[in-house]
């Protein structure tokens, strides 16, 4: 394992490794960002006094944008792996601007394939869990 | 509303198919707004440059729905997406995707009964292999 935590290869894997947290970028400059890219700049991503102004506590996170938060939380884990599979359940809202917490779990391995099942969750500044999701990784 | 009715009409018929080029530029900017940071996915210089394995969950198709389904959009909510990575996509390919819906199931949870609707998406690329599928559920609920 590296001194970043992350792992070359399967067998330097365990049940129940923690992947190494990430504190994601959800500023306002990287939403507009993955916005433009995407095509999705509606105002609820991108405006927080309108948004506010909706009922909402202010501009959100676009889900798609936090299903990619959470494969470069595996990629700085397992470079070398494949993400086969990933997802995720937009349970509530990630705001804009805000600091949320990524982590991730090893709960399964299956050695044959050389693929782990890690569980994902992304939680704001109060501990609460906004996604959560699965993802099943190949390892070299 | 009888769910294994709805299976047996509207389960596994495609309804829409809509294609995507496939950018460069647009690739790197999804992977480097999400805090991407291997050269394989940032940099268009990088002898494997590809998309992002949950690329495939910013495309749509023109309708989330079939014509006619029973339940409109508006009365459902985004309950995640499911991305299947099949094979690397490219700068310059050309993406076609299929929707179909692939399940419709039911729930009963604290707040009462729900409806689970499967939106399928199916992408292949230019030389027609399976790239990704993407799985977006909806839900409504009953009552």
């Amino acid at each position: 394992m590296g001194e970043d935590g992350s792992i070359e290869r399967y067998a330097d894997v365990e049940f129940g490794d923690e992947l190494p947290e990430l504190e994601p970028d959800v500023s306002m400059a990287a939403v507009r960002r993955f916005g433009d890219a995407t095509g999705m700049t509606w105002w609820r991503f991108t405006d927080h006094e309108k948004a506010r102004e909706h009922g909402l506590p202010g501009a959100i996170v676009q889900g798609i944008m936090s299903q990619g938060i959470l494969v470069s939380l595996i990629h700085r884990w397992a470079p070398g792996g494949t993400v086969r599979k990933i997802d995720t359940i937009f349970r509530a809202p990630i705001l804009v601007d805000s600091r949320p917490v990524c982590r991730g779990v090893v709960t399964d391995m299956d050695e044959e394939t050389k693929t782990v099942e890690v569980d994902l969750t992304i939680c704001n500044e109060a501990g609460e869990t906004r996604v959560l999701g699965t993802a099943v990784v190949e390892l070299p | 509303m009888d769910i294994n009715e709805l299976k047996s009409e509207w389960v596994d018929k495609p309804f829409d198919t809509v294609s995507f080029q496939i950018d460069a530029h647009e690739m790197v900017e999804f992977a480097e707004a999400c805090g991407e940071t291997l050269p394989q996915y940032t940099d268009p210089d990088h002898q494997d440059f590809q998309a992002v394995p949950s690329y495939t969950s910013r495309f749509h198709g023109r309708r989330a729905l079939p014509e006619g389904f029973p339940v409109e959009m508006e009365q459902s909510f985004d309950g995640g997406k499911c991305v299947e990575w099949k094979a690397p996509i490219r700068a310059g390919d050309t993406i076609t995707g299929q929707s179909h819906l692939h399940d419709v199931y039911e729930k009963t949870g604290r707040s009462g009964g729900m409806v689970f609707i499967v939106h399928r998406m199916e992408f292949t690329n230019q030389r027609d292999e399976l790239v990704s599928v993407v799985d977006w559920k909806m839900i409504k609920k009953l009552g």
